[in-house]
């Protein structure tokens, strides 16, 4: 399946991240906050100006620019509407020993 | 801290708006202590309460996300774990972001330290379907949980009891268990840490893991202050783990987030949500592209119109009670030295403090209000856009907007920023920004210049132009100044905004008064002693040395007059040599003598040394400008709408005769003071909220030099071209 950039994304969609790339200090903050692979993030809305983008993710809304966003690549699955907001979303937790072993140097 | 006796350090911490502040308030009553964390000027909150019949030292740790840090405001919260370690810990976790709380959580309790994990907002979460078996969270993550609902005080009887059984036990280290590869890469780490033997409290491993997440790769920065060993030991584990093809940072953070994650399953059910939640259906109109820039700009106009507006009376207020104090200490005291420097030093100088809190105060309350509400987020979040192209932080909008009405509490508003550099770059440029106190410059300027008739290009009135001109030149001077600060002083790239927009929630008025209070105080105590010293030695040197010979004229002209005037006519006599005397005063005073001395230097713009006396008096507050400019022109106690003073300076020259006040050389003073740092309140504040002088220094420096170029530039440019005669 295709990669894509999380920030390239319609509002609405729902996607499940792949992994985090973008420098060191901002992949680890993202990281930090739950965008782990297999956590999958909404994309609520832009804000009026067009940047930056609500993402909605573990139960909480984060704002990201969408440059930064794009280090964030993801698996688009199909845009949802009606979506509940407030429930965490966390697909399966990604196992350890897939996220140890993943490579992901940063760009 | 300054306790007689130590007693055990009891940390609060917690993600951002997760609760902190509310539940420090409630545990702590009316024992709370502010003071500052050296270096960095973030407040520091304790306070000595009773739990359980213990006494502990409660402390208020600043929310983060994270223990890793590449800042020293981030270094904060690690620094009170893991190099002074507490006897416990309580973290704050927001229940309706549970994950994100617990992996804060998770940090904290491998460092060992005897931890309780407050659970709050259980009110919200409970609201929106969220089911939290708390004995199996706790037992899953093999730490206490009590469940809390801050804001009402649910859940603290219980919290104490556990703060005090949990505070009495050892500290236990509970690693965190990583893939083998991993674990050999991180051993190499430890090994040089435990070498080093820098490291108190926590344990190698604990700082290992740290510094692996912490500090900055090859061609980055951080300003962590750390043993030159650890940095080569973990560029050594970064290039041995790229080889085996390992993810260090993506395996520490996965495995602690695998561990939060795996507790959470098997202890939260969510019943699914009965459509949108109402922070949801709140942004749908606040965050919308028309409606939403609607309300942010009628909200921005309420905390413009605050300061600007609300805060009037209060200021009028003070300003009369000031002069009262002043006319009694005049007529009360024998005349003298001491009686005058009691009114014009001492009293004068408390004014100038006092009249700026009810600023201070009414936009501390707004924005505390807007932060703790949830909106200032929003406001952020609406208004990136802008900000980033000059590398400004969505949040510093507020601040650079309160600027157009004063400069000093809007300096201490960019506390809202968490960055020390976002900070730093939005209170250095906005000082350009045309407060209010700089209008009665213009109007009495314009007054002068531009008399009401002058018409440009048939409809705009080359006044209102003018005065368009100067806030159109401040707005753009303080984002090219923003601009290039962040290119050069502050370098670094523009920070990335990972800006939490949390739910909507209605504030405590007791927060909201809380945190308003220690901000005045804050300004009091530190700020307004600067202010108070600088308006006394400003008065010194408008005052001496004195002129015995001008004393003894007005005393002459005095007793003639009376010889052969009487009642209305000589008491407008005697206040036609008053004005005489204290102008002649002031020219033989040291800021006289000074004003005289940078003639040279202010002729180019256009001024001479009478201007200057008023530019240097104009240190005081910008608007002193008007009333110094009345005495060095012999215009007594005037306003900037006063028409003999006016007239005055219409009619004053050059030495050589040339007019002094063309309307090219009013356009040039103008500029002068859109630009000049002249507000040594706004320099004590930046003094204040920036830790050192090194800062307002620099603000000094860089907006004269930018102030006095860009003034020459305007009037010799100005003149070549033929405008410098009127
Ligand atoms: N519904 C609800 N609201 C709460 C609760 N506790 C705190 N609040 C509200 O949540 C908001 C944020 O609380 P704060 O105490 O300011 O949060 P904080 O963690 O100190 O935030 P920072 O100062 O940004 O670190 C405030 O408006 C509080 O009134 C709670 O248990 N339930």
């Amino acid at each position: 399946m295709t990669l894509r950039e999380l920030g390239e994304l319609p509002v609405g969609t729902e996607a499940a991240v792949e992994r985090v790339e973008g420098p060191r200090a901002l992949r680890r903050r993202l990281l930090e906050m739950g965008l782990l692979p297999g956590t999958v993030v909404r994309i609520v809305r832009r804000a009026p100006m067009g940047d930056p983008l609500e993402l909605r993710l573990r139960g909480f809304s984060l704002s990201l620019r969408r440059r930064d966003a794009n280090a964030i690549r993801v698996r688009a699955a199909a845009a949802t509407s009606a979506e509940p907001v407030g429930a965490e979303a966390t697909a399966e937790p990604a196992p350890k020993a897939r996220a140890a072993e993943r490579t992901s140097l940063p760009a | 801290m300054a306790t007689a006796t130590a007693a055990p350090a009891v940390l609060i911490a917690g993600n951002p708006n997760a609760g902190k502040t509310t539940l420090f308030n409630k545990l702590a009553g009316t024992k709370a202590r502010t003071g500052n964390y050296p270096g960095v000027t973030v407040d520091r909150r304790s306070a000595r309460i009773d739990v359980g019949g213990m006494s502990v030292e409660l402390i208020d740790v600043p929310g983060t996300y994270s223990l890793a840090a590449t800042s020293p405001e981030e270094r904060i919260a690690v620094d009170a774990l893991l190099a002074e370690p507490p006897a416990a810990a309580v973290v704050v976790v927001d229940a309706t972001a549970l994950s994100r709380g617990l992996y804060l959580a998770r940090q904290v309790v491998e460092t060992g330290v005897p931890t309780v994990v407050g659970l709050n907002m259980m009110d919200e979460a409970r609201a929106q379907g969220l089911e939290i078996d708390v004995p199996a969270l706790a037992e899953n993550l093999g730490v206490r949980v009590v469940e809390l609902v801050a804001s009402r005080g649910q859940g603290l009887d219980e919290l104490r009891r556990v703060i005090a059984k949990v505070a009495r036990k050892p500290w236990r280290e509970r690693p965190l268990r990583l893939p083998e590869l991993v674990e050999s890469v991180v051993s190499d780490v430890e090994r040089v840490v435990r070498e080093t033997g820098t490291t108190e409290g926590a344990s190698a491993r604990v700082w290992a893991l740290w510094a692996l997440l912490s500090l900055a790769g090859v061609g980055e920065r951080d300003e962590n202050d750390v043993p030159d060993a650890w940095r080569a030991a973990v560029a050594k584990a970064r290039v041995d783990a790229a080889t085996l093809g390992l993810d260090l940072e993506g395996a520490i953070i996965g495995a602690r987030f695998a561990r939060v994650d795996a507790a959470v399953d098997a202890a939260v059910r969510r019943s699914p949500a009965a459509g949108p939640t109402k922070t949801e259906r709140i942004d749908r109109v606040l965050t919308h592209p028309v409606f939403g820039l609607v309300v942010f700009a009628a909200v921005m106009y309420v905390v413009f119109e605050s300061i600007y507006g609300w805060a009037d009376p209060f200021v009028g207020a003070i300003e009369d009670a000031v002069a009262w104090l002043q006319e009694l200490v005049r007529t009360g005291l024998p005349e003298g030295t001491f009686r005058d420097l009691l009114a014009d030093g001492i009293v004068a100088g408390v004014g100038n403090v006092v009249v700026f809190v009810p600023q201070i105060a009414l936009l501390f309350l707004l924005i505390n209000f807007l932060e703790d509400s949830g909106y200032l987020a929003r406001v952020a979040f609406v208004i990136d856009r802008v900000m980033r192209s000059v590398g400004l932080h969505g949040k510093a909008f507020v601040p650079l907007l309160s600027g157009c009405a004063c400069a000093i509490p809007s300096v201490m508003a960019t506390r809202t920023l968490e960055k020390r550099s976002d900070r730093l770059v939005t209170m250095m440029a906005l000082p350009l920004m045309s407060c209010s106190a700089r209008l009665p410059v213009y109007v009495l300027v314009i007054g002068v210049v531009f008399a009401g008739s002058d018409r440009v290009f048939g409809v705009f009135s080359a006044g209102a132009l003018a005065l368009f001109a100067m806030y159109v030149l401040s707005v753009v001077a303080t984002l090219g100044a923003a601009a290039v600060m962040r290119r050069t002083v502050v370098k670094g790239p523009v920070p990335a905004l990972l800006l939490e927009l949390p739910p909507y929630r209605l504030p405590l008025v007791r927060n909201l008064l809380g945190t308003t209070w220690q901000r005045v105080r804050s300004f009091l105590v530190d700020a307004g002693t600067v202010i108070l010293a600088l308006t006394i030695v400003l008065w010194a040197l408008l005052t001496f040395p004195r002129d015995p010979a001008a004393e003894a004229q007005a005393e002459r002209r005095r007793e003639a007059a009376a010889a052969y005037l009487e009642g209305a006519d000589l008491e407008a006599e005697y206040a036609a040599v008053d004005r005489q005397l204290a102008s002649s005063q002031l020219a033989h005073s040291a800021a006289g003598r000074l004003g005289k001395a940078i003639e040279p230097a202010l002729e180019p713009l256009g001024m001479d040394w009478r201007i200057g006396i008023g530019v240097i008096g104009a240190f005081a507050a910008r608007e002193v400008f008007v009333s110094t400019l009345g005495m060095v022109f012999g215009a007594g106690e005037v306003d900037e709408e006063d028409p003999g003073l006016r007239a005055r300076l219409r009619s004053a020259t050059h030495a050589d005769g040339r007019p002094l006040m063309t309307p090219l050389a009013g356009v040039s003073l103008m500029v002068f003071f859109v630009l000049a740092a002249q507000c040594m309140s706004t320099l004590a504040v930046l003094k204040r909220e920036s830790g050192s002088w090194k800062w307002p220094v620099f603000v000094f420096a860089y907006m004269t030099v930018l102030a006095y170029g860009a003034s020459f530039l305007v009037y010799q440019v100005g003149s070549a071209l033929g405008w410098g005669t009127a």
